[in-house]
């Protein structure tokens, strides 16, 4: 049975993680993902769920772990500043192999900044964010589709290796609506030989990050390291006009769905421009761009910060011949797809001519 | 032969690495013996927080994970809300439940979480090297308030059993010591008492616990035991401070 709705992208979140089980959720008020704690304070307990709002976003991520440790599906979202607060539970989740969803409906920064999209949070998003040598798989929806589809993604992958999964939007994604196609969620299984129940008919198990032994925390991170290496089976990316294109476009979240109607504008006027939206953030699609730069040289990364992913994006072409070109604005405006066309039309005039 | 004394079924047959004369070891086995009493073992979750305690998977034959400092109520609010059926407790020293971690106990406390608090008040932090705890008897020389600790600049040693029987999320709050016997089975019935709640499913029960801590206090066992009785006593009083029965 599928069902249209019409929803903003924070209740397509809030929708998702609730079909894909989510029976937990713990969050903090701030803007702009308010949306997701009203929404699940009000249908999580039709389903027997339990809403928690809690003291703080530090004391959020802190239930989530302790429910997703006693084998619950848990979910916490928040933005920016608040994320800023859980990156210490996180690092924890990590650690410890405990799963978990958290949702960042990034506002602009830094510090309280504001309550407009921006994409500043990519660094600390992509690479862990907090203390310690560590990766979260980071999920970057561009409708209010694909934020449904990909929370329930988050928690299939979530509990396939035992770490959390971000979804990273921001405030254009969070208020914006679209109709939402529903539906069933197929469970899946994944080892639940870990969990915490009580040590009944088994050995007693322990959940913990402190190794203190010769050797043991080097054992540990390469175990986890491995498994983060193991996540690129998981990268998801789509591309459009590759074929022939002179000039790729990389951008990621609202931007580029912005994008989308900037390069449609400059394909009317006969530009061959093309575009990759990478949709894990992390683990980012470097092998798929180092491929496609064997036939194309020249790249642009557009993003609502000054600069972030762009350094993955040398980090996939940068070695080589290739330019890498970037355009980039502070929070504060969205680009209209008017400016953005302008600014890829400047670059593909400067290198193609 | 009639066996009159064992180690609990709970406790790990090995040796604590608890410091001489500290009484970690004492309390652990407190709470084992609790666990036993009311067979608890297979259906424990513990939580583990920061300090000379995080070792308690070491020494519990349970299901333990690890907090981060300070967030073990909100560790233990998010595993019993998933598993009501199971019994939780947190084990917490007073850096851990009294400073990093007093928004979070507070407020499981007022949320009356069906949890059973251990907290273990030896006024000083202990694995990090005898620094100023928000416990610290005025006056009391620590690593960081070397010449003693100033009210006037680093505050008041904080009762925490007496701020949270405000609360009226609180279901049972006592404190006791557990520097020497008589005391010591004075504990084990307040202990006792905050399994009891939990069991019965009528709230938060909390335990704070007054003992030693020689090494940091830089005093003989004996005379430690001695500091429990003659100057933490007279300023945090024995006793509870709420029970609420339904």
């Amino acid at each position: 049975m599928t069902e249209t709705a019409l929803v903003k992208g924070n209740e397509a979140i809030a929708i998702g993680a609730i079909e894909a089980g989510c029976r937990f959720y713990f969050g903090y008020p701030i803007t702009p993902q308010n949306d997701i704690p009203e929404y699940m304070a009000k249908h999580l307990p039709d389903v027997g769920g339990t809403f928690i709002q809690a003291e703080s976003e530090i004391a959020s991520i802190n239930m989530l772990l302790g429910a997703e440790a006693a084998g619950a599906r848990a979910m916490t979202s928040s933005s920016s500043p608040g994320i800023s607060l859980k990156q210490e539970g996180i690092s924890y989740l990590c650690a410890s192999q405990i799963p978990g969803v958290i949702v960042n409906m990034s506002r602009s920064g830094p510090g309280l900044g504001g309550i407009s999209p921006s994409q500043g949070d990519y660094f600390q998003a992509t690479r862990g964010g907090g203390h310690g040598d560590y990766r979260t798989i980071v999920l970057a929806p561009h409708s209010i589709q694909e934020s449904y589809d990909l929370t329930i993604k988050a928690f299939d992958l979530a509990d396939k290796y035992r770490n959390p999964v971000m979804i990273l939007g921001d405030a254009l994604l969070g208020q914006m609506k679209e109709p939402l196609k529903k539906r069933v969620y197929k469970k899946k299984e994944f080892p639940r030989d870990w969990i915490l129940t009580g040590a009944k008919a088994r050995d007693s198990r322990v959940l913990k990050s402190l190794y203190l032994s010769e050797g043991e925390l080097t054992e540990h991170n390469w175990m986890l390291y491995k498994k983060y290496q193991l996540m690129k089976r998981e990268i998801m990316f789509e591309t459009r006009f590759l074929e022939g294109a002179k000039l790729i476009v990389v951008a990621f979240g609202s931007v580029a769905r912005i994008l989308k109607t900037s390069i449609q504008m400059a394909r009317d006027r006969g530009m061959k421009i093309g575009l990759l939206r990478p949709i894990t953030l992390f683990p980012f699609p470097y092998a798929a761009l180092e491929k496609i730069s064997l036939s194309i040289k020249n790249f642009m990364a557009v993003e609502l910060n000054t600069g972030q992913m762009v350094e993955d994006l040398k980090l996939s072409v940068g070695h080589k011949k290739n330019q890498v070109d970037f355009y980039g604005r502070p929070p504060g405006s969205i680009p209209s797809p008017d400016e953005l066309f302008e600014e890829i039309r400047k670059i593909y005039k400067k290198r193609i001519g | 032969m009639k066996q009159v004394f064992k180690r609990p079924e709970t406790l790990i047959d090995v040796p604590f690495h608890f410091c001489p004369g500290c009484h970690h070891g004492i309390i652990h086995r407190l709470v084992a013996e609790c666990i036993d009493r009311y067979k608890l073992r297979e259906k424990t979750i513990g939580v583990a927080s920061v300090g000379c305690s995080v070792f308690l998977y070491d020494y519990f034959d349970v299901d333990v994970v690890e907090a981060p400092h300070g967030r073990a109520a909100a560790v233990a609010t998010g595993l019993k809300r998933a598993r009501p059926n199971n019994f939780i407790f947190t084990y917490q020293g007073d850096g851990d439940l009294a400073a990093i971690g007093t928004a979070e106990i507070i407020h499981a406390a007022n949320r009356g979480e069906c949890v059973t608090v251990v907290f273990v008040n030896n006024t000083v932090f202990g694995m990090t090297g005898g620094q100023m705890a928000p416990t610290t008897m005025a006056g009391q020389k620590t690593t960081t308030t070397p010449f003693g600790r100033e009210t006037d600049t680093n505050g008041f040693p904080i009762k925490m059993a007496e701020l949270l029987a405000q609360l009226p999320g609180t279901t049972f709050i006592a404190r006791a010591a557990v520097n020497g016997p008589k005391n010591l089975m004075k504990a084990k019935k307040l202990l006792q008492r905050a399994f009891e709640v939990q069991i019965n499913n009528e709230g938060f029960g909390f335990v704070e616990l007054l003992s030693a801590c020689p090494t940091n206090w830089k005093m003989s066992p004996k005379n430690a035991a001695k500091r429990v009785e003659e100057e933490l006593v007279p300023y945090f009083p024995l006793g509870i401070f709420k029970e609420e029965r339904e």
